[in-house]
């Protein structure tokens, strides 16, 4: 086995314990937090069937941000639905049979490539030439772009430009998952955005990325507005009442 | 204070134009500091501790546990910049850390170097810096310059609430001794006489009793305005502000018209004569319950079995909202639940707990209850400014947006001419008054008359384009603003006017007395 296969090899299980043990500790900090009051922004649902409608749109047409700003919208909404897109298509080097609805769409996720860094690009445009985008940056937030515009070049580059050895590449992907290990393809494309991918993995869990988990745990967004019909007590407020009750 | 001036309004837009950013814009602005007397009996420190960066940064650490909200906002913003032309004192001051994310920004970095493995070893990466005094003192200043409208909120792809930060921020800056006088004064006033006035009961009394006698020569007939009864149906708590003053006492004087027509038995309370709690405003969890409970206890007392909030917009949040939480003011407590039980089987399950005014107000208008003359306001051409914590927190009716039917349709129950204004600039998306969260101080005058900016912008449009005259509204936070700002941009201070001073002119008074 080549020190290359056996470097990324421990390096993507390296990263993959990181991404799921760290977000499996946060998410468990956000469960385990209490919302002691009810605060949802409201007009909002008055059951839970309307909340998780609520949370439907917010994930998957992002209707707050259409209602702010049409542009960040427009090339967030892109670079989402194209990533999870792509992201789809990936799962062809997963598994094998390739199950029947990953193969149908493939042909879309070839090229949602191209939106995702696209409206990585618009993203990115605005926050170098709008000024106020520009204040609140940090050197992390283009360097979380860099990293995503990076992944889908090299990535689109592999596509469209210099094709790598996909059997071999899956060989080495299914050689990760049964711990059987394979060579991994010498190619600078592939070596290179498989690198950048492991980065984003590794600070996934201790980076902004988290408002993926978070907007599922924001008050204003996933409580129900029934505080008059319901009383709601957070544990930690629940023993005030009695040193204070008649 | 810097000198200013008071920005010019637009032709012919609704909306004002966003500015650049000009940074430092407003750093001067920061209100007067608590004194000891206005922090102890909150159980405060008395002023700034010695290890107040120890002890904040160990505040902190004590929110994060208890609010899921803090936690979850401080780590998911992704700076996508959606929030920045949002907020109303940004629109009108252009100083960049009124835009939401900075402001939430100056809490978010020091959260980053303390709790956050990326801000602990790469904080010039993550923007995350230590807190020092120069921090604390932004805080202080920006963190007073939010009205905790939640305007942000709804913008938000998270629902990132910068009021929910600004309460945190403000917590912990009360835990360290370096709270904002204004709001510690008047919640020390609550605890000590009952209402933010300082009102105590013989006072109030004979306000009441003077009013009842304008009643009567204004109109002949005897309306009450009973104060401690025992065994009245229905307890109204309301703001202060509506014993005090024009125009609020003019809505206080129309609930009274409204009861008396509608033949309803009611009581207001000399212990629980505050509708507003301000401790809201400071995020103090135990102080909003000690404020919320003289209500409870008001109502147990007095065996009453309906409990209706007068107008006022963060009280109407605080008693939608956390009312039952609080002191169990409200129905649907768990069997075992024996504190909110107590006030609960005395409630009337038949009514809402509690009620706003305006939607028993409207039920008694669809039920022919009370009869409304709408001719008497002729002379009026009117538009309706939603309250933002009407708006953004809570909810009137039945149905998610209740709380801009409801206001309206009694508006347009007691008056012929009514007119909205530009729809970007009311329900969820309406812009605050610029003196809510606290900020209603002479000493923070700069930030109350530029922030009403994009507010005064859109009545402009509507003055022009409809000649309205009119300017009403359900919160006495924005009726008192809105007194005193209306000048600076050229209006008349006395077109604002509460909602039930429009059904009170137009309500016709039967023979219940």
């Amino acid at each position: 086995m080549s020190f290359l296969t056996v470097t990324y090899a421990v390096l993507f299980y390296a990263a993959t314990a990181i991404l799921i043990g760290g977000l499996a500790y946060k998410i468990s900090v956000y469960a385990r937090t209490p919302a002691p009051l009810k605060i949802p922004t409201t007009p909002a649902p008055t059951t839970t069937s309307g909340v998780v409608m609520r949370m439907g749109r917010e994930v998957i047409f992002f209707e707050s941000l259409f209602k702010s700003s049409k542009w960040t919208w427009l090339f967030g909404w892109m670079f989402h639905i194209s990533l999870a897109l792509v992201l789809i298509r990936h799962l062809r080097y997963f598994t094998e049979p390739v199950w029947f609805w990953v193969s149908w769409l493939q042909p879309f996720g070839k090229y949602a490539g191209f939106f995702m860094v696209l409206g990585l690009l618009g993203l990115w445009s605005r926050r170098v030439l709008v000024d106020r985008v520009r204040y609140i940056s940090a050197p992390s937030d283009h360097l979380i772009l860099a990293l995503l515009v990076g992944i889908g070049i090299t990535g689109l580059s592999m596509k469209f430009v210099a094709h790598t050895d996909i059997v071999s590449l899956k060989a080495f992907v299914l050689g990760l998952m049964y711990f059987d290990w394979q060579p991994l393809p010498a190619d600078f494309n592939l070596l290179l955005h498989l690198l950048l991918v492991a980065v984003l993995m590794i600070i996934f869990p201790v980076s902004k990325l988290l408002h993926a988990p978070g907007v599922f745990f924001s008050p204003t967004r996933n409580q129900v507005d029934n505080p008059r019909e319901t009383r709601h007590l957070a544990p930690w407020a629940a023993p005030l009442d009695s040193s204070s009750a008649e | 204070m810097a000198d200013y001036e008071t920005p010019k309004l637009l032709a012919d837009v609704p909306v004002v134009v966003v500015p650049n950013i000009k940074p430092g814009a407003m750093s001067h602005s920061s209100p007067y500091v608590a004194k000891p007397d206005h922090n102890i009996p909150l159980g405060f420190p008395g002023e700034l501790v010695e290890n107040w960066q120890e002890a904040a940064i160990a505040k902190m650490g004590d929110i994060l546990q208890k609010y899921r909200s803090i936690q979850v906002y401080l780590d998911s913003c992704v700076k996508c910049g959606a929030c920045t032309d949002k907020c109303h004192y940004f629109l009108g001051t252009a100083d960049p850390k009124n835009m939401p994310v900075a402001r939430q920004d100056l809490l978010r970095k020091v959260y980053r170097r303390y709790y956050t493995f990326a801000g602990k070893y790469f904080p010039k990466l993550v923007g995350a810096t230590d807190l020092t005094k120069e921090v604390l003192d932004d805080w202080y200043s920006y963190y007073h310059q939010c009205s905790e409208c939640r305007r942000c909120s709804v913008y938000c792809p998270y629902g990132i609430d910068t009021a929910e930060i600004s309460m945190a921020a403000r917590e912990i800056l009360d835990s360290i001794g370096y709270g904002q006088k204004y709001c510690n004064e008047i919640i020390a006033k609550v605890h000590k006489i009952g209402n933010n006035l300082g009102l105590p009961g013989p006072a109030l009394e004979a306000t009441l009793e003077d009013l009842e006698d304008d009643i009567k020569t204004d109109t002949g007939v005897d309306v009450k305005l009973p104060v401690d009864q025992e065994g009245a149906d229905i307890l109204l708590i309301t703001p202060s502000a509506d014993f005090f003053a024009e125009p609020h006492i003019d809505g206080l004087i129309g609930y009274a018209k409204v009861f008396h027509a509608a033949g309803l038995s009611w009581t207001l309370s000399s212990y629980a004569s505050e509708a507003a709690n301000f401790s809201m405003f400071i995020g103090s969890y135990d102080n909003m319950k000690r404020q919320a409970e003289r209500i409870r206890k008001a109502a147990l007392e007095l065996g009453v079995k309906r409990i209706m909030v007068g107008e006022c917009g963060h009280a109407w949040r605080a008693a939608y909202s956390f009312w039952n939480t609080l002191a169990g003011v409200g129905h649907g407590a768990a069997d075992d639940d024996k504190y909110a039980r107590m006030l609960q089987k005395q409630l009337d399950p038949r009514f809402p707990v509690p009620q706003h005014i305006c939607e028993s107000t409207y039920d008694l208008i669809q039920q022919g209850a009370i009869k409304l003359d709408k001719s008497a306001n002729d002379h009026r051409r009117v538009t309706f400014h939603d309250s933002c914590n009407v708006a953004r927190a809570s909810r009137m009716g039945d149905m998610p947006g209740g709380q801009f039917i409801i206001p309206r349709e009694v508006i347009k129950a007691a008056c012929n001419n009514f007119f909205d204004m530009a729809p970007e600039t009311i329900h969820e998306g309406t812009f605050c008054c610029g003196g809510g969260g606290g900020l209603l101080t002479d000493d923070l005058m700069e930030v109350r008359v530029k922030g009403a900016l994009p507010r005064m912008q859109a009545l402009k449009y509507v003055v022009d384009e409809h000649k309205v005259d009119t300017l009403a509204a359900i919160c006495a936070i924005c009726k008192t603003q809105f007194a005193k700002v209306l000048p600076y941009y050229d209006f008349p201070m006395h077109m604002i006017l509460s909602v039930h001073q429009l059904v009170g002119d137009a309500v016709i008074l039967g023979s219940n007395d």
